[in-house]
């Protein structure tokens, strides 16, 4: 078997968002670098692709291995562009992913819609029952199945859910049914609901199941086109696919698990940063990804991130498979800011999107922003923005921020935009650390990783707002996902349920469970074809308290705990979090968990920025200046260009950095580093 | 120096955010999974003087909203006469008692008084609910007690810590009027542990800013929250307004109970008055102020959700005590359906009487029901007795821009119903059914959400049966000429045999055995406008989803539909539309 992308082959690294194509190519023997950024093309992303593999003038023969971080299977699900599927159930259960465990989309509002993955007709029903313990009530009834099959079929569906209650304590009916389903569906698409989650709550496996089924056509169909497009352009090797656990699986395999590439995107912009963090010695990161709609906000402790088995898409849309855990804490650059009833300055919910988008983008965008407020004090270079259609002067910002702003507040237009920041800020860093201590951290233990488009705009006032000492920019901030995509390892998680007392519970039973899901890990890892220099196994358990609904996760010196371990680790990681001692209280071992990880021969990030482009002494790097408007007032401050900084320089801010894809804001008295792998570290000083 | 506006929006988002991390830390903490799972609780920040509502966090129970203010406000008028205890550094009282600033016992509100250089700035309190509180039915939803002592422990404000120390004796006490005691301690760890979080993150917030520039601050959020309060009443034409919405019966006597609303506009004030509504009752469905204040307060939130949660906004919504109705009960009075049920008739009429002032932002009934069933029983195989619950969401009305949600739940809560499987696992029942409810949502312009129907059957053992349900008698109101939607059904199948029961939504302990099957049927949302002008082609869609028939589209929405697969009769409508107009 041959295996691809070992150290010495280039890697492309390709991540297609909802704007942007971007693109890193990187060969290791040389350490050259060629990045990418292609307008993202909506209708088949393949073509995107492969505009990008032509900017960097790509010779396809010469690339090793191409690992793809895609948004198709997102999109698909947020617009509900869904391929025709079909659900058969449990007799007197087909509304099940329709009523769901519904609460109402927000807490207060009597509005607001919800629409099922699957509609009604296409929900059937057939005589089958499991009881909770997994014993047969009634038989499945095949002809009622077979009749079922064909009807959905006959409606014009191309992915079938099979999903009974209770299959996850005993699968027979789900197999059966899939056995009998195969002998006459048309294709491959048949999607069990306890194939992928085997747990409880029949909504959440539901759910998972149906999304999973109802994107994989469009996936298989997307990734087809990719292989024939790029094999056609000579390209030899295997297209890996990000998915949300941060891992990469082969093009051939994915489809079949497609729900687990809903965040793919996100993910991989984790696992740059986890990468990248660990590479600079410092593993204790806040991810901030500010773009121009929303902020995407993670956790990584010891280099590792935060996974979570509970995501929520959207409203009452969980995918309950283990995922990188990012939350979107909602604003992005396109927040609009606007004085409320009371005379108060709020600033979002309401965003202006893409489109129109800020004023500054010119496409009809009327109503201030944060971007537009970043323009106006002289943060953001309005030369250098990327995606505008009709170019504003800053003196239309200016007069729209002093008629809707500052003329109610009572200030100057400047004062104005600087207090749209100071209240974004406050909110976002409020957000930021409500992630943070629901994962039972805080803040100031991390450094914050910026990212995005936006985000080491904000960054240095959100870390002074949150007391973290420490920001941390990478050398390519735009491109990050597409970085993921480069430096990911091979990942396979795996979740089982044994909810017993720890006092209890039998250790062979969870010694061998571990041992199982290793083997089983280790067996997936070897059918890819991609090389790697070792296998890696992290083991965790989720915890409570007898009583509790709530679980801990605490990781695992290894897959043979003793009850003592178990005990004290838990009691440890339940004080550390609640700052609550429970010793009155029995313990209970509720699932087990291992990560069996493919690692891939390391990835030299020090060519990220070329050496070439670099210049000898600050100020050669220096690009012009300009007033830029900090603490109350404007302040002439130094323009660098980051291509050209010195390796290893210092610049005291005030400062601003730009580079292709990105601003890094220095605010007055922060002192900023460069690393070897052209990473800056800006110093908040006092925090 | 008056404050500039933009230290008030960010101490405006600290004094929130100070909330927030205790609401989290009360949930993630807590045992109770009424508490971590249905987040019912509630965090705040109180004044010194008189407990108003200085902030509380976003992610409270909605029933809360003006509930705590009271609760503390009774608490420092008690201290004041020597009726309870006086304060000390880190003390916690303790009370649930529903005639001072409560709703029903289960909610055990915790009031820890927040000290700056030795005076007391604000104070900090919660709210949770107790899955248990003793009295004769476990989990205390009684829907026919007729004294506050047979519906639990009732407590006054008492000191549970004491300079930080539980007190153990007083905790002994509660431990052995309670079941499942044994777990409590996790909730009241819980429970004290946010208020100290509260603490840690507001000493943060004054050593910032200055203790002098917060409370200068506050006192200007408090007027400008009541601004924007009015900002908005400014949108509802002056005049009176009026609406009733009807408790089905009390769950002793079987007679209608009505809540009876005028809200007036005066000025750029809504008056509210209730005093026409029913006498107090004999059954658990009398509400205690507190609890009808927060109603009002609850409802005007769901028109306007971007009001900040504070005691200014509620400042300008004058609410005349309704002295002698059921919705101002005294001791002792039963009031355990109050927080559930008669809580959401109150938000139900407030929604009739402005939907017209307010079309666009107000909708048709929502079904307002916590649905509460009950099967409290013995398991031989485990040999242990249980408590199952049932909650349930129902259909919510139609607005101006769509039809009402699906299985929404209640008005007052954000709770998630459980999952079936999780229910099997747990107690000797078999759903047979779980559905959607066809035809339940009340026809309209934008018809109402459906309502939810199941059938459970009693696997093993005996049990009995209980619901506290409302609905049953008169459907979610319609608003703007949509139909009301469909009433709560409750049938018990006893040894092959239906009986339901006389109040039709309320009974308590109907004995069950194996074998035995419930069937419930949860309200539909009210319509909202004209249905002869839906869309044919919508109605056309909800027949082929199944949710209405081809006789319900004729007779609801004077739709003609026919043939397979099903089309609508274009001709035919719109003559059967045009008589009906002419008729009108």
């Amino acid at each position: 078997m041959t295996e691809y992308g070992l150290a010495g082959g280039i890697v492309a690294g390709v991540d297609v968002g909802g704007t942007y194509t971007d693109l890193i190519l990187l060969d290791p023997a040389t350490k050259q670098v060629r990045l990418a950024k292609q307008p993202t093309t909506a209708v088949n992303q393949a073509f995107g692709v492969l505009a990008a593999l032509r900017a960097v003038a790509a010779d396809l023969t010469s690339i090793d291995l191409i690992v793809h971080g895609t948004t198709t299977t997102t999109n698909a699900v947020l617009e509900r562009n869904l391929c025709r599927t079909g659900l058969i159930t449990t007799a007197g259960f087909r509304d099940l992913l329709e009523l769901g465990r519904r609460t109402r989309p927000h807490a207060y509002g009597m509005f607001g819609r919800f629409k099922p993955i699957i509609p009604r007709d296409l929900r059937l029903e057939v005589p089958e029952r499991m009881d909770a313990t997994g014993t047969v009530r009634t038989p499945l009834d095949e002809d009622a199945l077979r009749r079922a099959v064909r009807q959905l079929m006959h409606t014009g569906c191309e992915s079938l859910v099979i999903h009974f209650l209770h299959a996850y304590a005993n699968p027979t009916h789900e197999r059966r049914a899939a056995a009998i389903a195969a002998e006459i569906w048309p294709n491959g698409n048949i999607t069990m609901g306890h194939a992928m989650l085997s747990e409880s709550r029949e909504y959440e496996r539901g759910v998972t199941a149906a999304i999973s089924a109802s994107v994989q056509p469009l996936l298989t169909r997307y990734l087809d086109r990719l292989r024939t497009e790029l094999s056609e352009r000579g390209y030899p090797g295997e297209i890996l696919v990000m998915n949300g656990n941060g891992g990469m699986v082969s093009s051939h395999f994915v489809a079949k698990e497609a729900a687990k590439t809903v965040m793919s995107g996100p993910a991989s912009g984790v696992m740059a940063a986890a990468y990248t963090g660990r590479r600079a010695g410092v593993g204790n990161l806040i991810t901030y990804d500010m773009g121009g709609t929303s902020t995407d906000v993670a956790l990584i402790r010891d280099a590792e991130p935060a996974v979570s088995n509970e995501i929520e898409i959207e409203y009452a849309m969980p995918i309950h498979v283990p995922m990188v855990d990012v939350r979107t804490v909602g604003a992005g650059g396109g927040s609009i800011a606007r004085v409320d009833e009371a005379g108060l300055l709020q600033v979002g919910p309401e965003s202006a999107g893409a489109d129109p988008g800020p004023i500054c983008y010119g496409r009809g965008g009327a109503r201030p922003t944060i971007s537009d407020a970043n323009i106006l004090l002289g943060r953001l270079n309005p030369d250098k923005l990327l995606a505008v259609d009709d170019p504003v002067s800053v003196d239309t910002v200016r007069s729209i921020f002093a008629r809707d702003l500052g003329d109610p507040l009572g200030l100057a237009a400047e004062e104005s935009a600087a207090a749209v920041l100071q209240v974004a800020n406050a909110h976002m860093a409020g957000a930021i650390r409500m992630v943070s201590i629901s994962l039972g951290t805080d803040p100031r233990d991390f450094a914050l990783f910026a990212f995005g488009g936006a985000g080491p705009l904000h960054a240095t006032a959100l870390a002074r707002e949150l007391g973290i000492p420490t920001v941390l920019v990478p050398s390519r901030p735009g491109i990050t996902n597409a970085l993921g995509c480069v430096v990911a390892d091979l990942r396979h998680d795996f979740v089982n349920t044994i909810n017993a007392p720890i006092d209890a519970v039998d250790l062979d039973r969870v010694h061998a469970i571990f041992a199982r899901q290793t083997a089983a890990g280790e067996r997936l890892i070897e059918k890819e074809t991609v090389g790697i220099s070792e296998i890696r196994h992290v083991f965790s358990a989720d915890m409570q308290f007898v009583g509790q609904t709530h679980l801990l996760r605490v990781a695992l010196p290894g897959p043979t705990p003793d009850r003592t371990t178990l005990q004290s680790l838990f009691e440890r990681a339940y004080f550390d979090r609640f700052r609550v001692e429970l010793s009155e209280i029995r313990a209970n071992l509720v699932n087990l968990n291992a990560s069996i990880i493919g690692v891939r021969p390391p990835v030299d990030l020090s060519s990220l920025i070329d050496p070439a482009t670099r210049e000898v002494t600050l100020a050669a790097a220096e690009i012009g200046t300009r007033p830029v408007w900090f603490a109350g007032g404007w302040q002439d401050t130094s323009i660098y260009w980051r291509d050209r900084l010195p390796a290893g320089c210092r610049i005291e801010g005030p400062a601003i950095v730009e580079q292709m894809d990105t601003t890094i804001v220095i605010e007055p008295g922060n002192i900023a580093t460069d690393d070897p792998d052209g990473n800056i570290h800006i110093q908040i000083v006092g925090n | 120096m008056a404050l500039d506006p933009i230290t008030l929006s960010v101490i405006q988002s600290g004094l929130q955010q100070v909330c927030d991390e205790m609401d989290m830390c009360f949930s993630r903490a807590a045992f109770s999974p009424v508490i971590a799972e249905a987040n019912d609780r509630s965090d705040g920040i109180y004044a010194a003087d008189d407990g108003a509502l200085i902030a509380q966090g976003a992610g409270g129970l909605p029933i809360f909203v003006g509930t705590m203010q009271f609760s503390t406000r009774t608490l420092i008028e008690m201290i004041r006469s020597g009726d309870a205890g006086e304060p000390e550094p880190d003390d916690i009282y303790i009370v649930n008692d529903p005639y001072l600033g409560g709703t029903h016992l289960m909610d055990v509100r915790f009031a820890r008084p927040y000290y700056r250089d030795g005076e007391i700035f604000c104070w900090l309190s919660n709210t949770g609910h107790w899955p248990d509180i003793g009295g004769s039915v476990p989990g205390g939803f009684s829907a026919s007690a007729t004294a506050v002592e047979q519906e639990g422990l009732r407590l006054p404000p008492v000191k549970l810590f004491k300079r930080g120390r539980m007190d153990r004796e007083i905790y002994a006490i509660i431990c052995s009027n309670i079941r499942v005691a044994e777990q409590r301690i996790g909730d009241v760890k819980a429970q004290s542990a946010a208020l100290l979080v509260g603490e840690a993150r507001l000493n943060a917030l004054l050593d910032r800013y200055g203790d002098d520039t917060v409370r200068e601050a506050i006192a200007e959020l408090r007027i400008r929250a009541a601004e924007q309060m009015r900002a908005h009443i400014a949108r509802i034409p002056a005049g009176t307004y009026q609406a009733s919405a009807y408790v089905d019966s009390d769950g002793v006597v079987n007679e209608p109970l009505e809540v009876n609303l005028t809200v007036t506009r005066k000025g750029r004030d809504l008056v509210f008055d209730l005093s026409k509504s029913s006498p107090p009752c004999q059954g658990p469905m009398n509400s205690v102020l507190a609890t009808t204040l927060s109603s009002i307060y609850l409802a005007m939130r769901h028109i306007f959700p971007d009001i900040p949660i504070s005691a200014g906004a509620f400042e300008p919504l004058i609410v005349n005590r309704p002295v002698g109705t059921f919705l101002d009960a005294h001791y002792p009075r039963p009031v355990s359906g109050c927080a559930a049920e008669v809580s959401q008739r109150i938000a139900e009429a407030v929604f009739a009487a402005l939907v017209e002032a307010l079309p666009d932002v107000v909708t048709a009934a929502p079904a307002g029901s916590s649905g509460n069933f009950a099967l409290g029983g013995h398991d031989p195989d485990s040999d242990r007795s249980y408590v199952m619950y049932q909650i349930s969401g129902g259909g919510y009305g139609g607005n101006a821009d769509h039809d009402g949600l699906t299985n929404g739940c209640s008005t007052i809560g954000i709770s998630k119903a459980p999952p079936v499987e999780i229910m099997e696992q747990a107690y000797p029942v078999l759903y047979r059914r779980y559905a959607l409810r066809e035809g339940s949502g009340g026809a309209g312009y934008h018809r109402g959400g459906f309502g939810l129907e199941y059938e459970v059957e009693l696997l093993r053992g005996e049990a009995r049966a209980s619901f506290v349900m409302d609905h049953g008698r008169f459907g979610p109101q319609g608003a703007l000429g949509g139909a009301a939607g469909a009433t709560n059904t409750v049938r018990v199948w006893r040894n092959g045999q239906s009986y339901i029961p006389d109040h039709l939504s309320k009974e308590q302990n109907i004995p069950l055995a194996a074998g035995d099957h419930v069937h419930v049927g949860t309200p539909g949302g009210g319509g909202y406008g004209d249905p002869c002008r839906r869309d044919p082609t919508e109605v056309l869609e909800d027949v082929c989803l199944g949710y209405y028939t081809p006789e319900q589209a004729h007779t609801l929405f004077a739709v003609v539909i026919d043939g397979a697969p099903p089309t609508i009769d274009r001709a035919a409508t719109e003559a059967l539309r045009a008589a009906g107009a002419a008729q009108r």
